[in-house]
């Protein structure tokens, strides 16, 4: 990679920052998950919606993470 | 049920002497000089990735959440769920606004969340006013913990409030002694054990029970889903949470004693794993409801004493064998430690550089503001421990239900203040009271039992977390405030930091 200004590394940053509202969006939308089917496993769909969103959250921010790290100073 | 389990006991027992022992050699762990706040109170900043991350899960999946998710989900169904909404969006917040924080406070030496409001804004009435919010809400919060031990304990058959005090006056002693360094390291234990209890309870049980099928098959239809009137309560209980979680000065405190912004960065995405665990164990209340303990006479004196509360010991009761009762009744209560420790450390901070320091001893040394922290977190526990014996519990959990109203009002200071400092502190400070007043008056019309208030909008009818609403009113006279003082140029106090002090 070559190497980029400060300025467009923190605008790169943001608009991987960005990302970052899918969870929000995923979990406070409760019209998205207030069904009990599919049932998976006998779980209904309620339950296993919202922990499918607890991995996709962590991979999210992981995603992000690495996209933006920067060296330490 | 009156007997006292003697092996569940003789386990419960030597686990707490394990970790009693740990809490004082801590004072010997990365040897520093203990008489500096930066090294009782933060760590000496140190922390790395693993540590922060067993310090942090910990330090925010408390005892108490154990106890009252699984009590939730048992009394009330979907709707205590939100813990699992929350957990999932408070950590991308946290990965954007707190490494700033990191970095400022880095920078000036803040030890608190006050210490940079005072820094930002150069206010030292808008700092007290962030300090106070921070103290008043996290007393009732280690008062909690208590009741979580005193839940274990007597569901092992121990009655009375001796073994209540002689276990904070351990956590006292080794506190005080060793600063956050034990509880960072206790942690480690508390969370090994944890894991073991929950994974053990959610493999096993449902085994039990007949699959996980059965498990909600057993639940009344109508516990398993939001009603429509639900769903906004449901979503801003979740936001005004996860919004408030890391405003809350142990959570600040966890985050400050990191030694670096990527540790921070590093954490959001290891930290979803204690969320994982949180949802398995409220889902243990819907198995405590398809093990029909609530029914079983054994455990009528248990649930008449500690009400829903009582759901999760009476299924590990039912559920396990003496040997690993006691195991997991030790990882409730060592699970209560942690954070009781980390938040007396955290308050005690506080008090001494926002109240004592700024108001009354401004030239006092280093090793006099060390000294009167580790005094003060020795009065906050006794607070809490007197809060607990002496007044009923359910003023406690009505007092923890207020303090998470009133920390969100620090949220302009605090959050809005990592970025703009356009807001004025006369506004902010305005704004703030307007919040906790409308908090605690929408509290006040629920008989401080319910956060979730019916706001009436002309024919509509919104109900939601009084927090989420008291935040913005906080945040109209704020901002309607700052454009009033700016436009009559009334002066700003002096901005102690600089842009390139943020890290971005």
């Amino acid at each position: 990679m070559g190497a980029k200004s400060p300025d467009q590394a923190g605008r790169g940053a943001r608009a991987w920052q960005l990302l970052l509202l899918v969870p929000f969006v995923g979990t406070l939308w409760v019209p998205f998950y207030d069904s009990l089917e599919p049932h998976i496993g006998g779980v209904p769909y309620f339950y296993w919606y919202q922990f499918l969103w607890i991995g996709i959250g962590a991979v999210i921010t992981a995603v992000v993470y690495f996209a933006t790290r920067q060296p330490e100073p | 049920m009156n007997d006292v389990d003697g092996v569940a006991l003789a386990v419960f027992v030597a686990l707490f002497a394990l970790v009693t022992v740990l809490g004082f050699v801590a004072a010997r762990w990365r040897k520093a000089d203990l008489d500096q706040l930066a090294e009782w109170g933060l760590g000496g900043r140190r922390f790395g990735t693993m540590v922060t991350w067993f310090l942090l899960g910990g330090d925010l999946y408390t005892a108490y959440t154990f106890i009252a998710v699984p009590a939730l989900v048992y009394g009330a169904g979907a709707l205590g769920f939100f813990a699992m909404p929350y957990t999932v969006i408070t950590y991308p917040f946290v990965f954007v606004v707190m490494p700033r924080m990191w970095s400022v406070a880095h920078k000036h030496g803040y030890i608190t969340a006050a210490d940079f409001v005072r820094g930002r804004f150069g206010s030292s009435h808008l700092a007290l006013a962030v300090a106070l919010t921070g103290i008043l809400a996290t007393m009732p919060y280690i008062a909690l913990q208590l009741v979580g031990i005193q839940v274990v304990l007597g569901a092992m058959g121990i009655r009375g409030d001796l073994p209540l005090v002689i276990a904070f006056v351990i956590l006292a002693a080794y506190t005080y002694q060793s600063g956050l360094r034990a509880p960072a390291l206790i942690a480690v234990v508390k969370d090994a054990i944890i894991y073991v209890t929950v994974i053990a309870a959610v493999i096993v049980i449902p085994l039990k029970l007949g699959g996980y099928g059965a498990v909600f098959d057993a639940v009344p239809p109508k516990k398993l889903l939001l009603a429509p009137e639900q769903m906004s309560a449901y979503s801003t209980l979740a936001l005004g949470s996860a919004l408030a979680l890391f405003l809350y000065p142990h959570s600040m405190t966890g985050v400050l004693s990191s030694s670096g912004r990527a540790v921070i960065k590093r954490n959001t995405a290891m930290l979803p794993a204690y969320s994982l665990l949180l949802g398995l164990i409220a889902l243990l209340g819907y198995m405590a409801i398809a093990a029909k303990v609530g029914s079983s006479p054994a455990y009528a004196d248990g649930f008449g004493r500690y009400g829903a509360n009582f759901a999760v010991p009476a299924l590990f009761l039912d559920a396990f064998p003496s040997w690993f009762v006691g195991f997991a009744f030790a990882a409730i209560a060592i699970g209560a430690l942690v954070p009781a420790a980390i938040m007396s450390i955290a308050a005690a901070n506080l008090f001494t550089r926002n109240i004592y320091r700024e108001f009354f001893r401004p030239e006092c040394t280093g090793k006099e503001e060390a000294t009167v922290a580790k005094v003060v977190s020795l009065v906050v526990k006794f607070g809490a421990l007197v809060f607990i014996v002496a007044m009923k519990k359910e003023y406690a959990i009505a007092m923890q239900l207020l303090g998470g109203v009133w920390i969100l009002q620090t949220f302009p200071a605090i959050v809005v203040g990592l970025y703009t400092r356009w807001l004025h502190w006369r506004a902010l400070l305005a704004g703030w009271a307007v919040g906790m007043t409308v908090g605690t008056w929408m509290a006040w019309t629920l008989s401080f039992k319910a956060p979730v208030f019916a706001l009436h909008l002309g024919a509509t009818v919104v109900p939601g977390y009084a927090a989420v609403w008291a935040l913005i009113a906080n945040l109209v006279v704020a901002v309607v405030g700052s454009a009033a003082l700016n436009a009559a140029g009334m002066a700003r106090g002096r901005d102690a930091t600089a842009t390139a002090d943020y890290g971005e």
